[in-house]
């Protein structure tokens, strides 16, 4: 719309100067759980094809994501996908225009994150 | 687009240490963001020391003891000292405020001062705030009638009066609008919050009569849907708005006229 840099004018920082809080953090937090659920989707996908594939190729696929380092992998995206699922959940109710107030929408916040340490808590306990 | 890092010639050094008041017991040191458009440099962040037991109890009654006492060249825009014009929008201590409205108090250690994030800068603590106003305008911030205009004035039930609370006290400072990182990263095509909440402010007036036009104009994929609820705005609105709240009415709005 209108000229806004005459004269090599600099930008005024923004990331590295503006305080985090719950509400710009558990947002950003649903969109990296969202990619990276991509990932875990892919290597479970992997380990079917491997599968099918043959038993040597399974046996390899299995000890790489039955390792400690596969275990964590799936440990945190079992996280990331309760994450996910409650900050949706949160969405919907926004998406009413229902709940928008800072002091609901921090509420909400903390419920997102302490719910979904608790689910995954469970899930592992239950598996 | 995402840009995390900052352009070249906007990246800040550490600037001058301006000297402390002699014979001062209640010193409180003050960082603050300097760019003269004059010299060619790069914007640099100067430290004063304010004496608090001669100052007033405000950000802006330190910025102005500042300028009057200590650096003349600080530059900084203020006028009504009271939270209604809008005019000392800047980020303090990380967060976009009124300097009038925001206690010495409120801000634990050093003071750190910044122009509002994200704006081209005049100079120090000054952005350039055409683009914005210029968003603004574009939401048509004015009743739109059709019908003829009646004898003495638009009358307005109570009920349908109070729908504008919560949105006709916005002064336009630009706090809300450049504390929103989709704001940040999309500014040239995303309304942001505080031309959001103008148009919702308008949308719903009863005496208006281009809610469908007002509508259609915000129906694109940049204007009005980079909105992403990350709440910074209503974070930060120094007068306790909540411009996301007024988007996302407007959002629930779209979909009821379509289904």
């Amino acid at each position: 719309m209108a000229d806004v840099n005459r004269g090599n004018r600099p930008l005024s920082p923004h990331l590295s100067i503006y305080r985090p809080q719950l509400t710009s953090i558990t947002s950003i937090l649903t969109r990296i759980t969202g990619n990276a659920l991509i990932v875990a989707a892919l290597l479970i996908v992997w380990w079917f094809l491997a599968a099918a594939t043959s038993p040597e190729y399974f046996a390899l696929a299995d000890a790489v994501l039955t390792s400690w380092f596969g275990d964590l992998v799936m440990f945190l995206s079992l996280w990331a996908l309760w994450y996910h699922t409650l900050a949706g959940i949160r969405h919907l109710i926004w998406d009413n225009a229902k709940m928008l107030d800072i002091e609901t929408a921090y509420k909400l916040g903390y419920a997102v994150i302490g719910g979904s340490v608790l689910l995954t808590l469970l899930t592992v306990a239950v598996i | 687009m995402v840009q995390l890092t900052l352009p070249k010639n906007s990246r800040m050094r550490t600037g001058k240490t301006w000297p402390k008041p002699e014979g001062a017991k209640n010193l409180r040191t003050f960082k603050i963001y300097r760019w003269n458009p004059d010299d060619g440099e790069n914007p640099r962040v100067d430290t004063y020391f304010v004496d608090l037991d001669t100052c007033g109890p405000m950000i802006l009654d330190a910025l102005i003891k500042i300028k009057s006492e200590i650096d003349p060249t600080l530059t900084f825009r203020r006028s009504c000292r009271e939270g209604i014009c809008g005019s000392c929008a800047m980020n303090i201590d990380g967060i976009n405020t009124l300097a009038c409205l925001h206690g010495m108090d409120d801000v634990k250690g050093d003071v750190k001062i910044y122009p509002l994030p994200h704006m081209p800068v005049i100079k120090d603590l000054i952005p350039d705030l055409t683009h914005f106003y210029a968003q603004h305008a574009s939401i048509m911030p004015w009743l739109e009638t059709k019908t003829n205009r009646p004898a003495k004035e638009w009358r307005q039930s109570v009920e349908d009066r109070e729908k504008l609370d919560g949105l006709y006290e916005c002064v336009m400072c630009a706090c809300c609008s450049t504390s929103c990182p989709s704001y940040w990263w999309n500014g040239d095509r995303y309304l942001g919050p505080a031309a959001l909440l103008h148009a919702y402010r308008w949308i719903i007036d009863s005496r208006d009569e281009a809610t469908g036009e007002r509508l259609d104009e915000l129906e694109d994929p940049f204007k009005l849907y980079r909105c992403h609820t990350i709440m910074n705005c209503a974070k930060t609105c120094p007068k306790g708005l909540n411009p996301a709240k007024a988007i996302a009415e407007i959002k629930k709005m779209m979909v009821e006229r379509t289904v």
